[in-house]
């Protein structure tokens, strides 16, 4: 979804280059424009799915295709409404979507993605099982690098220190969950 | 009086020392998880479904239903001091609540959530006690249509729900529909749209959407505002307890609340999640007094009214599980499972052969509400005081406690990938203006509408005239589209306006 909306921003950019002489077309909100677009590309994708490797079936006897190909074509064309109105009613502020904050982005699902492949292990590139430890670690140290301002590195280690200790005493110790705490190779 | 009588033969198993304590071990468990975002009512209680084994029947369900408020309430918590609904019926307390919570009242929205649940509680377990039987006949009248409206109903109040474009949100409402189809089709077991994923296959986890969503969503959102403008919470708190001003505006919020949890809550199929939706939308319609903030912005009737119906949807969700012995949600489907392991066969003759265990629930639920209250209240002075944790010390923390409720409910590093892309989902529609809320509604009733739906036209042989030749489900959608008209009309007249000023 968001690869598509960063292919909108640009979309966007073109069109409101190109008919920037004859005013009519002229985008007026840039976010309803492109959540037009999200809508109409993800209800169409829904009804291309459901009509191509479904059975629809009929209203007495729905298959599993019916209602998402009802629901992907009203997501369609209420897409198609959104954009329609982006392109004439006037906003005030031009409706911008503004910058992207790539930084906190990037670095708060990249946190989270780290977490889950040392805690878990991936295989298929053969990173075994580092253990809750490890993986708090990791997460907390780049999470934190998502506010440059006021990144420390002293105190994001004693941050990532507390976050184990409780994490351990609360999700291992006391509620019992199955989490691995130290490497599998360690052996523990 | 028959209900006296019921009453204290409840309150003579639920108030013995041993029950106390177990009721007090349960909320006390419950809110200590409710608090941990990600971990909810159905995953604590599967959890400690085990221990339960060793006890008598009575103190195993007064200890699972204390976990079951206490989850709710911790819910509640997060709700309103991070933004995190640990459930689905939370979802709506986030929106006044955290607003509050940022300008520095979230002490009394804490305590407008607490009381609220409290009055709301009593209010159902009386309803539950006195009326268990005879509304039990209420549910019968339901068939599939009227599931159907009464579902079309909550999708157009979360439609209200929205400050913005009305097409957006609607569209959003489609879009939660369809990715909760997502997995496999329960009547043919074809897995649907899950792209030859195998973990998909189950569908989408609530968890994995609500943390994505709204919890990452919202710190990518905040991180992204530079210094000065980030401003998560104002300094200043202003006072830990409501004001007699906010009092006088809670009350009929409470009560109105109140009153519609305790009916849809009868209703099998999420009735306390529409509840508080329900109750929501209809505290939006109500005009406000002059000076007042609207909802949205921090209101504390947003708090008040759904976390009573909530709580009063929770109460009377017992009455199709005891009377009918029909789960109306996943945490009720677990307390039968509690029940069969006991050997007990929930369904109508609970109330006759096993009179103890029936009273002694209900009454051990009055006993819950009582100590959730009596335990929260003095809490909120420690819950304020973590807003006052540096936001670069409590974003990463955040973080933590989503990444682990989401690898924990399943034990499965997929999640995490799938919160990560909610997360960036989240992020998007932030950016454009696209509200969450009613995606995550119509992601937690797409299963249940196809299903009504299918069964509703299978049975009317695929004439959709059933829908308005059936008076109940006729009437519920003359709501639904009365709603709809009264948020088009001033959406009419201002577009009129906009494109008046183009000219």
């Amino acid at each position: 979804m968001a690869q598509g909306a960063q292919a909108l921003g640009g979309l966007g950019d073109n069109a409101s280059l190109s008919v920037a002489k004859r005013r009519i077309v002229s985008i007026k909100s840039e976010k309803d424009f492109a959540s037009g677009l999200l809508f109409i590309v993800t209800g169409g994708g829904f009804t291309w799915v459901s009509l191509s490797s479904y059975t629809v079936g009929s209203a007495s006897q729905m298959g599993p295709g019916y209602v998402p190909l009802v629901l992907g074509l009203v997501l369609a064309m209420l897409g198609g409404l959104i954009l329609f109105f982006s392109l004439v009613v006037e906003t005030p502020d031009g409706g911008k979507i503004g910058e992207i904050a790539w930084r906190p982005l990037l670095c708060i699902l990249g946190a989270n993605l780290a977490f889950g492949a040392l805690l878990g292990g991936v295989e298929s590139i053969g990173l075994p099982s580092m253990g809750l430890v490890v993986a708090i670690v990791a997460l907390t140290v780049i999470a934190a690098m998502a506010d440059s301002t006021a990144f420390d590195i002293r105190h994001v280690l004693v941050l990532a220190a507390v976050l184990a200790g409780g994490s351990y005493g609360i999700f291992i110790a006391l509620l019992g969950l199955q989490m691995p705490l130290w490497p599998a190779f360690l052996a523990l | 009086m028959d209900l006296l009588a019921n009453l204290a033969t409840g309150f003579s198993v639920a108030a013995t020392p041993i029950n106390l304590l177990y009721a007090l071990v349960g909320c006390l468990l419950g809110t200590l998880i409710g608090v941990l975002p990600g971990i909810g009512p159905v995953a604590t209680i599967a959890m400690l479904l085990p221990v339960t084994y060793a006890l008598p029947p009575e103190s195993a369900l007064i200890m699972l239903a204390g976990i079951y408020y206490g989850a709710q309430y911790g819910g509640s918590t997060t709700a309103i001091l991070v933004n995190l609904p640990g459930e689905s019926s939370s979802v709506v307390t986030t929106i006044d609540g955290y607003q509050m919570a940022r300008q520095g009242r979230a002490g009394p929205a804490l305590a407008a959530a607490g009381l609220g649940s409290f009055f709301a509680g009593c209010v159902g377990t009386l309803l539950l006690a006195a009326f268990a039987a005879p509304l039990t006949e209420m549910a019968f009248a339901f068939g599939p249509a009227e599931y159907c409206a009464l579902m079309v109903l909550g999708l157009v109040g979360a439609v209200v729900l929205a400050s913005g474009s009305l097409l957006k949100a609607i569209a959003m409402i489609i879009l939660g529909l369809l990715l909760g189809l997502v997995g496999t089709d329960v009547n043919s077991g074809l897995a649907r749209f899950t792209l030859d994923i195998p973990e998909l296959a189950d569908g989408i986890g609530f968890v994995a959407v609500a943390m994505g969503v709204f919890g990452y969503g919202e710190i990518i959102t905040n991180l992204a505002k530079t210094g000065e403008d980030r401003e998560v919470f104002t300094a200043k708190v202003q006072g830990l307890m409501p004001t007699r001003e906010d009092f006088r505006q809670m009350m009929p919020a409470v009560l109105r609340g109140t009153a519609l949890g305790s009916v849809l809550g009868i209703l099998p199929g999420g009735g306390a999640v529409l509840a508080s939706f329900a109750a929501y939308t209809l505290e939006k319609k109500i005009k406000l007094k002059p000076g007042e903030v609207p909802l949205g912005q921090g209101n504390i009737r947003g708090v008040a009214s759904p976390e009573s119906a909530n709580n009063a949807g929770a109460q009377t969700s017992f009455i199709p599980l005891l009377t009918l012995g029909i789960p109306p949600n996943a945490v009720m489907a677990l307390m039968v499972g509690a029940m069969t392991i006991h050997n007990i066969q929930p369904g109508p003759q609970v109330m006759t052969v096993n009179p103890e265990l029936f009273w002694g629930l209900i009454a051990s639920m009055w006993i819950g509400n009582l100590m959730l209250v009596v335990l929260n209240l003095p809490m909120i002075g420690i819950w304020i005081k973590l807003l006052t944790v540096p936001y670069h010390y409590l974003f990463p923390s955040i973080v933590l406690f989503c990444a682990v409720g989401v690898y924990t409910t399943n034990n499965a590093t997929f999640d995490i990938a799938l919160v990560a892309m909610f997360g960036m989902a989240g992020y998007v529609f932030h950016k454009l203006g696209c509200e969450p809320a009613p995606l995550l509604l119509g992601f937690i009733l797409g299963p249940m509408l196809e299903e009504y739906l299918k069964r509703a036209l299978k049975l009317a042989r695929g004439d959709w005239s059933v829908f308005i030749t059936r008076p109940l489900s006729a009437a519920l959608l003359a709501v639904a589209l009365l709603l709809i008209v009264m948020v088009l009309l001033p959406a009419i007249k201002s577009k009129r306006e906009e494109a008046f000023v183009e000219d």
